[in-house]
């Protein structure tokens, strides 16, 4: 009763509060909501000690378990462990001194040289693949198998050329065509799945903060 | 130009009029909204400087708009103190000053008018759901249609149990404040509670570590509720990373080396959608995804089995679990989307109609639609 009662009762008394605040332009309603937002960065920091224990029991078990690609976990915690002993005592400015040398000689390890040249190209590699999944997945989509295909590929296509320069070329109603197509069938399916989702979203929320939905508190009734 | 300024340098300039000082509506205060009819110079003018006199008579240079703009924005005044404004029309040495406006005072407003459409709306859309839930709490059946995506999930798990490979789900990549997070843990429930009684291994990457709290959590509850606690695996529902494509590369190395037979995305995706799902594709897997993300919502459709189309997302763990109470608040839903086309219909024709002679007063009607 304890376990479930008092966090439905905080999320009653949340929930009302956010919504009553929503239509009360006053700086102590404003004061009320940034302190909450607050209130969300402070839980997110504290629950990155969670994760980070997860990380550890996750790599740590496949590890020691010998489960296959073991080894990616071993690089995981490795450089989870390096990258927090960098940043922790090397600090976050590179001109500012610190606990650990973060250079040694001409070869900076800095924190922010790791993220700038490790973090950031990976994430760029990992997006760039973006492209062939995108030209696979099109090709897939664009596939006359049947007539809705059909529609979907001459809609496509008539898009992908009239919003290049060469679609114009070819006949310079194309590009205007084209913008009918997003601005007026793609618009209005767009807007459709929208309002279902704005409605959805009012349901969802009603029913969590009144406690019909209780799946969020580890399930159970 | 020239011979503007030629006359003004001989006849001197008119001065601005009629100006009009009052505090701005529905705000948080600390703001007074000028307005002032042009100079008759104003063509041959540099500029507006706006003179905010106090309680105290003290006058102060608040602000200068360019010639042929007739409003100003005061953001630097207290609350429940009096001032009034002149406007001064310039050009280089020639100036014209306005009449003093009426005495404007800013106050701190503690209901948002123009919000009033928003709060008829929340009455009327949580009658219809609180309605439906009563009903549905009286015994009484609800049609609700069928959703092949989630019809498809008891039959993903079988297939899953009989190859001997675990179920990947993916939450989204959103925090727990996103209610299409919340929607995807629901499911998630649902999901769990299955592969605890077929005795299948779930996996559930979080890219968030409050939503790995709360999933956890969830997982193993489902898994109690069953009568499998011992099934539970704690290693199966882990924090991977907070970076959107750290994480995308760990789960797509994971479709790849753990080959799953089934591959669940639900929630919020970006970017990542396709990279995951096309990586889920090339395993063979089966893959189930909602979201209500309209812009990622056409990779999943391209690249998954089924697919639930944003408000479908919400409507899963209702759906999945056939408790009553859910139930009852879908049909709520429904109705409200029967109210959102009826006033789509009325405000067009008001719209239409304003604009005929005499039934002007039409507007007035259709503007309380408008959201601000």
């Amino acid at each position: 009763m304890m376990k479930q009662g008092i966090p439905r009762l905080l999320c009653l008394v949340a929930g009302i509060v956010m919504i009553v605040q929503f239509f009360i332009p006053h700086p102590i309603s404003e004061k009320i909501f940034s302190e909450s937002l607050r209130w969300v960065r402070i839980i997110s920091a504290f629950a990155l000690v969670l994760g980070v224990r997860s990380i550890t029991v996750h790599h740590g078990t496949r590890i020691i378990r010998k489960s296959s690609g073991w080894g990616y976990s071993l690089v995981a915690l490795v450089a989870m462990v390096v990258t927090a002993v960098i940043g922790l005592f090397g600090g976050v400015d590179p001109h500012a001194t610190a606990l650990l040398p973060t250079s040694i000689g001409g070869f900076s390890f800095h924190l922010q040289v790791l993220y700038a040249n490790l973090m950031v190209p990976l994430g760029a590699t990992m997006f760039s693949i973006l492209a062939f999944y995108m030209a696979s997945a099109a090709y897939r989509s664009f596939r006359a198998r049947n007539k809705e295909a059909t529609v979907l590929l001459v809609a496509a296509f008539i898009v992908m050329i009239g919003m290049v320069p060469i679609g114009s070329a070819i006949w310079p109603k194309l590009p205007d065509i084209a913008q009918w197509l997003l601005n007026v069938p793609s618009m209005a399916a767009k807007r459709g799945i929208l309002f279902g989702i704005a409605l959805g979203s009012v349901a969802t929320s009603l029913k969590i903060i009144l406690g019909i939905e209780r799946g969020w508190l580890g399930g159970g009734k | 130009m020239s011979f503007l300024l030629a006359v003004c340098f001989i006849f001197g300039i008119g001065p601005p009029e009629a100006v009009k000082a009052c505090d701005r509506p529905n705000d948080a205060g600390k703001c007074i909204l000028l307005s002032w009819k042009l100079s008759p110079d104003d063509a041959g003018l540099k500029s507006y400087d706006i003179v905010r006199t106090d309680a105290f008579g003290k006058d102060t240079v608040v602000g200068s708009v360019p010639s042929g703009i007739g409003s100003f924005t005061d953001e630097s005044v207290r609350d429940n103190v009096r001032y009034t404004y002149r406007v001064v029309a310039r050009q280089d040495s020639l100036r014209a000053e306005s009449v003093a406006s009426g005495i404007a005072v800013s106050r701190a407003q503690w209901f948002n008018k123009a919000r009033v459409n928003v709060l008829v709306a929340l009455v009327i859309f949580s009658f219809l759901v609180f309605y439906f839930i009563r009903h549905a709490r009286a015994g009484r059946k609800l049609f609700i249609r069928r959703i092949a995506g989630l019809d498809a999930v008891e039959e993903a798990v079988g297939r899953a149990t009989e190859m001997g490979r675990p179920i990947l789900y993916v939450p989204g990549l959103a925090g727990i404040s996103q209610i299409s997070t919340i929607a995807a843990l629901n499911i998630l429930s649902e999901v769990a509670k299955k592969t605890a009684k077929y005795g299948t291994d779930l996996l559930v990457p979080n890219r968030d570590p409050i939503v790995y709290t709360v999933a956890l959590e969830m997982v193993k509850e489902a898994y109690t509720e069953v009568g499998r606690p011992d099934m539970f695996k704690k290693e199966n529902v882990f924090f991977v990373s907070d970076n959107q494509f750290a994480y995308a590369a760990a789960v797509d190395g994971m479709m790849v080396r753990e080959k799953p037979a089934t591959n669940f995305f639900m929630g919020m995706f970006w970017a990542e959608s396709l990279i995951l799902a096309e990586t889920g594709a090339a395993t063979g897997a089966v893959q189930i995804a909602g979201t209500d993300s309209v812009h990622q919502l056409p990779f999943f459709i391209t690249a998954c089995d089924h697919t639930l189309i944003g408000e479908e997302l919400y409507a899963a763990s209702a759906y999945l679990s056939r408790d009553p109470l859910l139930l009852g608040s879908l049909k709520g839903q429904d109705w409200g989307k029967v109210v959102i086309l009826a006033v789509l219909v009325a405000g067009s024709i008001l719209l239409v109609l304003s604009g005929i002679k005499g039934l002007s007063f039409l507007h007035v009607i259709y503007s309380f639609f408008n959201i601000s």
